[in-house]
């Protein structure tokens, strides 16, 4: 029975986390965009970059707003279904995430009103000053979350107390873990990544059915240059984060590479079929030595492999091994987006190829699969362990009944899907009507704000 | 003399759940009252006159829960499997009701609907569910060697009924004397009509929820010198601040609601907050789970509260007064032009 509750909780916390990064990703990336826009429209009083900035905020508010309700639900999940975590971790992790709240959510929270409804109230540096807030905001939260979950990743700075509770003893060691500043990087990138693929897609969407489209052509140019620059760079630092786990997680980087045996000059598996049972794979395809060179710099190097860890020890390896694949694979399709989009830039504009508008349309998408198959990839392949080599996830579960955790995880799905297919509509309908519709119609109907309750949109019947 | 953590970061959690309960307490109110409504112009406005608002007031109950997650975790691993239905009740009908801010101005004739009903019955449900949590809170968890090994339903009392009640009326009439503030014309005569209404019933309740708690455990009915034939008047009397705070609460409402005062009768409810507020406090002191952990038993290791407590220092005076700052932004009556252009 215990099992049966640990594991729906399991489903559980799987299910609202991947739900819930998607909105992060998204917003992190927003706010710097936003802020970007509102800075340009302040200094050159182009007005394309307010219809931007107004257009852009509409989405933003609607993406915040499933961002913070689902991520109220993660600060109580902590307790109501692994309530031994908390109590075992609380003496690291609870200063982390309670300077979460402080340092972020607040900031983020109180200057959303003035951002969505100060237009008015406040003047244009204010509102400005407000829409930088809440970038920064965003981005300390991502500081403080990426913090927790590296030191879950390769804990250090602690100790444990006579009751087997950690405790921290370093909090500088605690808070700047050796997995800590690559993974920050890394997330960050990949937000700026997601939003420049969405603001790209809606923008070619929009010059796929007007190539002239003035506001769509500015946001189109800024997409392509921030994937052009971003999209390498998170290569690198995603190659980096890779050389860490190799270091620090070996088991994790096995899995990931679908290494079984220990040895030098491991293959490069390209695709594979994992197989737990046997220990092995049952067929590959894969190009000799290259797996040493890329994971630890050099084609002969030593790598281990998963039969060096006792079956217990081993994470999942096909789940761990596919979503790597996946958002390598997205990654690098990313990169090549940018470069034929600057390519098209440098040869007259990328809204000139149809071909380009359709595939930067299509990928609008990818940077969020490519998120979560990268935490994916990084938590799945930290099991066994909640935190790495000292508990384990199968002894973090609070002491509920199967049927209670039944009962929430319906509860979620059904809430889910219904905020999600909402929002996403709402969303999309927002994109498809275009920058122009949002700043261009007569004042008169134009005077609703993204969440503002008054205004031009037609009332319920009453 | 060093400074006593536990005890202050005590204060501090309980400012945090204090802060949410009279702040997202009116704008779950607003929603409580969404139905009683004229017609939807009102309702919009009903929501303008919260939506800069409810994300900011939101936080301080993520906040608490952060809060008792880092400061007592003994408490935060007990009560929150303790209480699991009911909060996860709560996050979902919290998302619902949150979304519909947004959604609800984006949804087409049924979409719009739909959102409009749900943050009616979001907010509803939530307040439930709080009053749920906060009876069973009273009620007192079933504890073994620092562990829940209640059961999954120990909230389904006649007690905590009467708590989710009472905290519906008491939300309701927050969010009644909040329109007042900030509505003008037709809809803030139906505000204050709301306000009357809820008032009566809150006074009612916040009564019979105070007479029941005083037998829902020895622990607090000794604490009020309760002796189940009569009060010890020496102990009553030492608490006797709380119940004369209530009633100069209920006087300014009333006098507020009888003058035409448009925020004065806020003020009362919020003064009859702190009288609940203070009452139950003083009902479970100094126990953080009721009634097996105080907070000293639940509190962190000292190097997390001492590092807690050096940001606490720096950051809150920074978040109150930003906090303040925005709710003087937005000061005022809400106008038909809350957007902009």
């Amino acid at each position: 029975m215990a099992l049966d509750a640990q594991l729906l909780s399991r489903l559980q916390f799987a299910f609202t986390i991947a739900f819930h990064i998607i909105f992060p990703s998204f917003t992190i990336g927003l706010a710097s965009f936003l802020a970007v826009l509102e800075a340009i429209w302040l200094v050159t009083k182009r007005e394309a970059f307010q219809r931007l900035y107004l257009f852009w905020l509409k989405v933003f508010a609607l993406s915040f707003g499933m961002g913070v309700v689902s991520g109220v639900v993660m600060s109580y999940e902590f307790g109501t279904n692994w309530s031994v975590f908390s109590r075992a971790t609380a003496g690291v992790l609870g200063p982390l995430l309670a300077f979460e709240v402080l340092t972020a959510f607040f900031l983020e929270a109180s200057f959303l009103g003035v951002m969505l409804f100060g237009w008015k109230k406040v003047g244009p540096g204010l509102h400005f000053a407000a829409t930088c807030l809440v970038a920064f905001g965003t981005l300390i939260s991502a500081f403080w979350i990426i913090s927790a979950n590296s030191w879950m990743q390769y804990p250090t700075g602690y100790g444990l107390d006579a009751a087997g509770r950690f405790v921290a003893l370093d909090w500088w060691r605690a808070i700047f873990s050796p997995t800590f500043p690559d993974r920050l990087a890394h997330m960050v990138l990949a937000a700026y990544l997601s939003t420049a693929l969405m603001v790209g897609a809606a923008s070619a969407f929009a010059l796929l059915k007007d190539p002239r489209q003035p506001e769509s052509r500015i946001a189109l140019r800024m997409a392509v240059g921030m994937c052009l620059v971003v999209a390498p760079l998170q290569l690198l630092v995603g190659d980096a984060s890779g050389k860490a786990v190799e270091r620090l997680q070996p088991a994790k980087l096995a899995a990931i590479e679908a290494f079984w045996d220990t040895r030098a000059g491991q293959p490069l598996h390209i695709v594979a079929w994992p197989d737990r049972s046997t220990a092995a794979n049952r067929w590959e395809l894969s190009i000799p030595k290259l797996g040493s060179l890329i994971t630890a710099g050099d084609a002969n190097a030593t790598v281990k492999g998963l039969k060096d860890f006792a079956p217990a020890d081993r994470p999942p390896v096909a789940v761990v091994f596919w979503a790597f694949r996946v958002m390598v694979g997205l990654g690098v399709t990313m990169i090549g987006l940018g470069v034929w989009g600057g390519w098209l830039w440098l040869r007259g504009g990328p809204e000139r190829s149809r071909l380009f508008l359709r595939a930067a349309t299509l990928m609008g998408p990818a940077g969020f699969v490519a998120v979560i198959a990268g935490w994916t990839t990084a938590e799945v392949g930290r099991q066994p362990w909640v935190v790495w080599g000292v508990m384990r996830t199968a002894d973090a579960a609070s002491p509920v009944t199967s049927g209670e955790v039944s009962a929430s995880l319906i509860g979620f799905l059904v809430v889910y899907a219904l905020v999600f297919t909402a929002g996403a509509l709402y969303i999309l309908r927002i994109l498809a009507a275009g920058p122009t519709v949002a700043g261009t119609a007569p004042a008169a109907a134009v005077a609703r704000a993204p969440g503002s309750a008054l205004g031009a949109v037609p009332d319920e019947p009453s | 003399m060093s400074l006593d953590l536990p005890l202050l970061w005590a204060m501090v959690i309980a400012l945090a759940v204090f802060l949410y309960v009279v702040l997202d307490g009116f704008d779950l109110g607003v929603g409580i009252l969404f139905p009683f409504a004229r017609n939807p112009a009102d309702r919009d406005t009903m929501m303008a006159a919260i939506a800069p608002y409810w994300d900011g007031n939101e936080t301080w109950l993520v906040l608490g829960g952060g809060g008792l997650f880092a400061a007592f975790p003994g408490a935060y691993a007990v009560l929150m499997p303790a209480f699991y239905l009911p909060i996860v009740l709560m996050l979902l009908a919290l998302i619902l009701r949150g979304v519909a801010f947004e959604f609800r101005s984006h949804g087409r004739r049924s979409g719009k609907r739909g959102w409009t009903i749900a943050f009616a019955a979001g907010s509803l449900i939530a307040a439930l569910a709080q009053g749920l949590v906060l009876g069973a809170f009273i009620q007192g968890v079933n504890v073994r060697n620092g562990v829940f090994v209640g059961g999954p339903l120990d909230w389904a009392s006649p007690y905590c009924l009467l708590t989710a009640l009472g905290l519906v009326a008491g939300y309701a009439l927050l969010g009644a004397g909040w329109l007042m503030v900030k509505s003008s014309d037709a809809l803030h005569g139906d505000a204050r009509r709301w306000a009357r209404i809820a008032a009566v019933v809150t006074a009612l309740l916040l009564a019979v929820v105070s007479v029941a708690t005083l037998t829902v455990h020895p622990y607090v009915a000794a604490r009020w010198g309760w002796t189940g034939h009569g009060f010890d008047l020496g102990r009553l009397a030492r608490l006797a601040i709380i119940p004369i705070l209530g009633a100069a609460g209920l006087a300014v409402l009333a006098r507020g609601l009888i003058t035409g005062s448009h925020r004065w009768p806020f003020a009362g409810a919020a003064m009859l907050f702190v009288s609940g507020y203070l009452g139950l406090a003083a009902s479970f002191a100094p126990y953080v789970a009721p009634y097996s952990l105080t907070f000293r038993d639940a509190a962190n290791a000292s190097s997390a509260l001492v590092l807690l407590t050096g940001g606490l220092v720096v950051i809150l005076p920074l978040v109150l007064g930003y906090v303040v700052f925005v709710y003087w932004i937005f000061r005022g009556k809400v106008s038909a032009d809350a957007g902009y252009h």
